[in-house]
């Protein structure tokens, strides 16, 4: 670990001013900083900023401070009652412990598990742009199957965030200047293409201060995630959705893929070849072919696309079973 | 010196006396009250309040090549940085148990991410950070990496067993046999992944080095850190009175010893190296990955007639030790016709060692399964199919078994398990999206007792202290030690101390090869018989008939407390236990079988263990409950081997690329479901004077293949290549088990 400067912040416009990268609950970043993965100069403590509640919207939603841990948010009775996809995917993340420390608005900036973006003596472009990608070729179980380009096959590691994507979550930050802008969650990751180190839409500086919900969406929740044990693993593949179904028709779906891609994946043709019809098992086997067209195995991950296959057709019958 | 040749089988002793009660009981831990309050100091918690400095590893950045600079210059500006140590006192990695020394680096880089150099400084975080900033150069060279390679093959040592063992023509009987079986199976690298990472405290004073260091087996230890410094032997102590578990890895002297030591000595105050995880898997041992190919003959009506074992395992340069995968298959099945051998596939990856039940814990994965394999194809139940193939006699050698309840175990666990209602066709029962299925596999774990010494200090008081070199790595010695001499000399649990873990006492055998309880605890048993000897002399009575009680002696009509005997003088006995002839007359081993119910989920091809009992017998049980703890471990682990654990290595540059417990998956608590273990009443008079055999790993072996074994009847997938990741068995899954029940 480098040494590095460490300041408080006592107010978001202090975090802004202060100048360095924002830390939270440190169960990610500490551990990389300890492989000088990451190698920070100047360290910014967000933890007594004012970001730690849940409060509700006008238009029904939700608007969760960036500073609520991920136990909390769980165990919050209005996410377990309305937006139970949510409580399901924190809750079958990471352990007890980590979930105490870890917060909402970290857990999205969470940073890929490839072995190689971990050990500094071998390539990552992620790690270090322009290196190369030991990943590709190498051990690479836990890698993407959609998206992922020459330079990056990397996973985004969140559960959190997966069911945030299937609930259309808007991502609210102060830029370092002080303005405030709304990114929806839809479009605040980026793909690897050549630029793999840049993950997301935030600039320099910018904070994240709230993750908006909007109001609940009806119908079935579910979270199924598919890894490794038990628990304390990160997803092979995850699926989150929501589906509603109106007598024998699906009226609704918002679904999100975990463990496929550089980001949290969500594709608008896949609902929309769902919404509408009957549900029956030749349409979930068409949902899940168009969702894996453009997939691509690296060798040890090609078991994720027939994975992701099977999962999502039992997620979709699950979810629409007495309709 | 009082001693015990282990020539005779042993007769009635006191521990079947029983005449304390105390003696098989499950005894809470001695040290437990000070483990659960953060009180008993672990090595790297020693010198808490004197002025020490920290090393820090600086791991290779390649894995073959030649070190050609090393420039320190930017490290050693750092503020608190001490020295940068290279060259020939850097290590590879921890050493062979029993060896003489660890290998050093001469300058050469054998594994990916071997030591190179180690920083020290004034603060943990200057050594880490600059450790950062040692800039080294290699010329790099072209590793092996892949054990299907097979560039080099050799013979391996004959530790820890006799590499090549064969009986007959096993080539014409195989030829001959009606039924012909001939499969391989695959075991991937593991790491023994204890709980409490390899750590050290040493502290040169000018003329004695100490070394407070976690550590299995302390005999050796201060003849291998004498190699390593040029301190005469009898100028080092070691300490390691506790220990978060060892599993194999700390067996020999361990890199953070040797390079505190030779730190210390260096700049002249005490220095602390703590291994980080990746250090762990980079620079102590692991285990070999294994090809094993099984090979079984036997008539159409189920009788087997030949067996071969044959196995490949990994070892780096200069390391004779391999992964004895055959270990179980000398003895556990007949056959007139028979090859066990093993070779070392030389490769280039840090090097194998001991690791959690040696040999048993991979060989079991492959002959467990092939015996449900073969049994399957003759129409057999597993259970009869054993019953139908145990030897009378070793088949090896055609001498006596000392004491075999395999069979019992076996059935004693189908009764318990409810075997006889289990799915006869694999694929057969479903609840929902699981598929269920039932699988057993036995147990065997080679029994050894080794030399071992023990003294016993009674005070005036009546109170009794026992001193042993033995050391206790989780798995309750100080408990059993406790209540062997409680037993003996007639003392409640509370008038008996333990002290252990320190190079200056009478030598032990260490804690390895489940062999701790039985050999420490003998040599306790011998001392305290010398003590017992010696009080009935105080009091002119005869020693064997001198029924002790409660701190009492009693004899006719006289009952004299201790107290009165000593009268205000302590006495001290030494006592120690040898092999003899027993280990040569008779073959010895634990047995055991496990049965397991799984669930295989039809849509992701993940298994979920639903029940797992193990049924055990392994001599005279010292303590029930750390006995049934240790076959939990066991039974733990071995759901790690059939589903998760797997060493990656990188056949292209040969790193380590999972070295880390968030990416190398043991199991976590959700992966384990309630635990079965019962332990027969089993008596082995030709094991040692306690009448007990080694129980430490024998819930370990073939515990993973009664789990594969389930995952076939659930599912009809068979697994040979380890883990049983879902991949493997949705490779096998039909997709019309995907249509709802």
């Amino acid at each position: 670990m480098r040494p590095f400067e460490y300041s408080r912040a006592q107010s978001v416009g202090e975090a802004r001013t202060l100048g360095g990268r924002y830390i939270a609950g440190g169960t990610n970043l500490l551990d990389l900083m300890k492989l000088e993965v990451e190698t920070p100069e100047k360290l910014v403590d967000i933890t007594r900023l004012p970001l730690n509640e849940i409060k509700e919207t006008e238009d029904g939603g939700l608007k969760i401070g960036a500073l609520v841990t991920n136990s909390v948010l769980a165990a919050d009775e209005r996410i377990r009652e309305n937006y139970e996809v949510l409580s399901r995917a924190l809750l079958a993340g990471a352990s007890g412990q980590l979930r105490n420390k870890a917060s909402t608005g970290g857990n999205l900036l969470q940073r890929t598990r490839c072995g190689y973006f971990y050990e500094t003596s071998r390539r990552c472009n992620k790690r270090e742009p322009g290196s190369g990608c030991d990943a590709i070729g190498g051990f690479n179980r836990i890698h993407a199957i959609l998206g992922a380009s020459s330079n990056c096959i990397a996973t985004h590691p969140s559960d959190m965030a997966v069911a945030m994507m299937a609930l259309d979550a808007v991502v609210e930050t102060q830029q370092a200047d002080g303005h405030e802008r709304e990114i929806p969650l839809k479009d605040f990751y980026r793909l690897p293409g050549d630029t793999p180190h840049i993950e997301n839409e935030l600039k320099e500086g910018e904070l994240i201060v709230n993750i908006r919900l909007p109001k609940p969406k009806a119908g079935y929740h579910v979270y199924r995630k598919v890894r490794d044990r038990a628990s304390y693993a990160f997803a092979l593949v995850s699926v989150a959705a929501v589906i509603k179904t109106d007598g024998n028709t699906i009226s609704e779906a918002s679904i999100a893929f975990g463990g496929l891609a550089h980001k949290p994946w969500r594709d608008p043709k896949v609902e929309e070849m769902l919404i509408g019809e009957t549900p029956k098992r030749k349409l979930f086997e068409d949902a899940a072919d168009a969702l894996l067209a453009d997939a691509q195995g690296q060798g040890e991950n090609d078991f994720k696309i027939p994975l992701a296959r099977r999962t999502l057709i039992s997620v979709l019958a699950e979810a629409t079973q007495g309709a | 010196m009082n001693k015990h040749v282990m020539d005779e089988a042993i007769g009635e002793t006191r521990l079947d006396r029983n005449t304390q009660g105390v003696i098989g009981k499950g005894a809470p831990r001695y040290e437990g009250p000070l483990k659960v309050s953060g009180t008993a100091p672990y090595a790297y918690e020693h010198l808490g309040g004197e002025d020490v400095a920290y090393g820090f590893i600086v791991p290779a950045s390649i894995a073959k090549g030649t070190i050609t600079s090393v420039d320190t210059s930017e490290a050693e500006a750092i503020p608190g940085v001490l020295k940068v140590m290279s060259g020939e006192k850097i290590v590879r990695s921890a050493s062979q148990p029993m060896a003489p020394a660890a290998q050093t680096i001469d300058g050469e880089v054998f594994h990916y991410n071997q030591p190179v150099a180690l920083v020290i400084a004034e603060t943990f975080e200057a050594a880490r950070h600059a450790s950062r900033l040692v800039k080294v150069e290699y010329s790099e060279t072209e590793g092996r990496f892949d054990i299907t390679n097979r560039h080099t093959v050799r013979e391996p040592a004959s530790m820890p067993m006799e590499p090549n063992q064969t009986r007959g023509d096993f080539e014409h009987a195989f030829a001959e046999a009606e039924v012909k079986f001939d499969q391989t199976y695959t075991t991937p690298s593991y790491q023994a992944a204890a709980m409490e990472p390899h750590a050290s405290t040493a502290k040169w004073d000018g003329t004695h080095l100490t070394v407070w260091t976690s550590h299995q087996l302390l005999e050796t230890a201060p003849g291998q850190l004498a190699k390593h410094t040029g301190i005469d032997e009898d100028k080092i102590t070691v300490h390691s009175p506790y220990i978060g578990g060892g599993f194999g890895s700390k067996l020999g002297i361990g890199p953070d010893a040797i390079m505190a030591a030779n730190a210390s000595i260096a700049i002249g105050k005490p220095v602390k190296i703590a291994l980080t995880r990746q250090n762990v898997f980079q620079a102590t041992s692991r285990r070999g990955e294994t090809v094993q190919r099984v090979r079984i003959g036997a008539t159409k009506g189920g009788k087997i007639t030949c067996f071969a074992h044959e196995t490949d395992t990994t070892n780096s340069p200069g390391n004779g030790f391999f992964e004895p995968s055959g270990i179980s298959s000398v003895f556990l099945y007949p056959g007139a016709d028979r090859i066990i051998s093993h070779n070392i596939v030389e490769t280039d990856v840090l090097m194998a060692s001991a690791c959690r039940a040696p040999g048993e814990a991979t060989g079991m994965l492959a002959t467990e399964g092939a015996l449900d394999e073969l049994a399957e194809s003759l129409g057999i139940d597993p259970v009869e199919f054993r019953r139908m193939n145990e030897p009378e006699v070793n088949p090896q050698n055609d001498k006596p078994f000392s004491s075999r309840r395999l069979m019992d175990c076996i059935e004693e666990g189908a009764k318990r398990f409810g075997w006889s209602d289990r799915p006869q066709k694999p694929a057969s029962r479903r609840e929902g999206e699981w598929l269920i299925g039932y699988g057993m596999a036995s147990a065997s774990r080679k029994n050894d007792l080794m030399e071992a010494s023990a003294e016993i200090e009674m005070a005036a008081d009546g109170r009794a202290t026992v001193r042993t070199g033995m050391t206790d790595i989780g798995t309750g010695t100080y408990t059993i030690l406790q209540q062997i001499a409680a037993e003996m000399l007639g003392l409640p649990l509370d008038m008996v101390d333990v002290e252990l873990g320190d190079s200056r006492f009478a030598p032990s055998s260490g804690s390895g090869g489940s062999w701790g309880a039985n050999s420490a605890g003998s040599s306790v048993y011998v001392a305290s018989l010398a003590l017992i000897r010696e009080l009935a002399s105080r009091i002119d009575a005869d020693a064997e008939t001198l029924t002790l009680k409660d701190g009492h002696a009693i004899s006719g009509n006289r009952q004299i407390p201790f107290p009165d005997i000593l009268k205000g003088e302590s006495i001290s006995v030494t006592g120690k236990i040898e092999p003899g002839k027993q280990a040569e007359e008779t073959h010895q081993a634990s047995y055991g079988a496990h049965f397991c119910e799984v669930g295989v989920n039809v849509v992701t091809g993940e298994t979920r263990i639903r029940r797992l009992l193990t049924v055990g017998a392994a001599g005279r049980i010292l303590n029930e409950k750390t006995a049934t703890s240790q076959c939990y471990g066991g039974q733990i682990w071995g759901i790690g081997y059939a589903l998760e654990e797997d060493l990656v290595i990188d056949k292209r540059n040969g790193l380590i690329v999972n070295h880390d417990l968030a990416e190398y998956h043991v199991p976590v608590h959700a992966d384990v479901p309630k635990l079965d273990v019962v332990l027969l009443e089993d008596r082995d008079p030709h094991a040692s004077p306690l009448a007990g055999k080694g129980i430490g790993e024998l819930a370990i072996a073939g515990v993973g293949a009664a789990i594969t074994n389930a995952i076939y009847n659930a599912c009809g997938v068979r697994i040979r290549d380890y883990p049983a990741t879902l991949d493997k068995v949705l490779a096998g899954l039909p997709d019309d088990y995907l249509t709802a029940a």
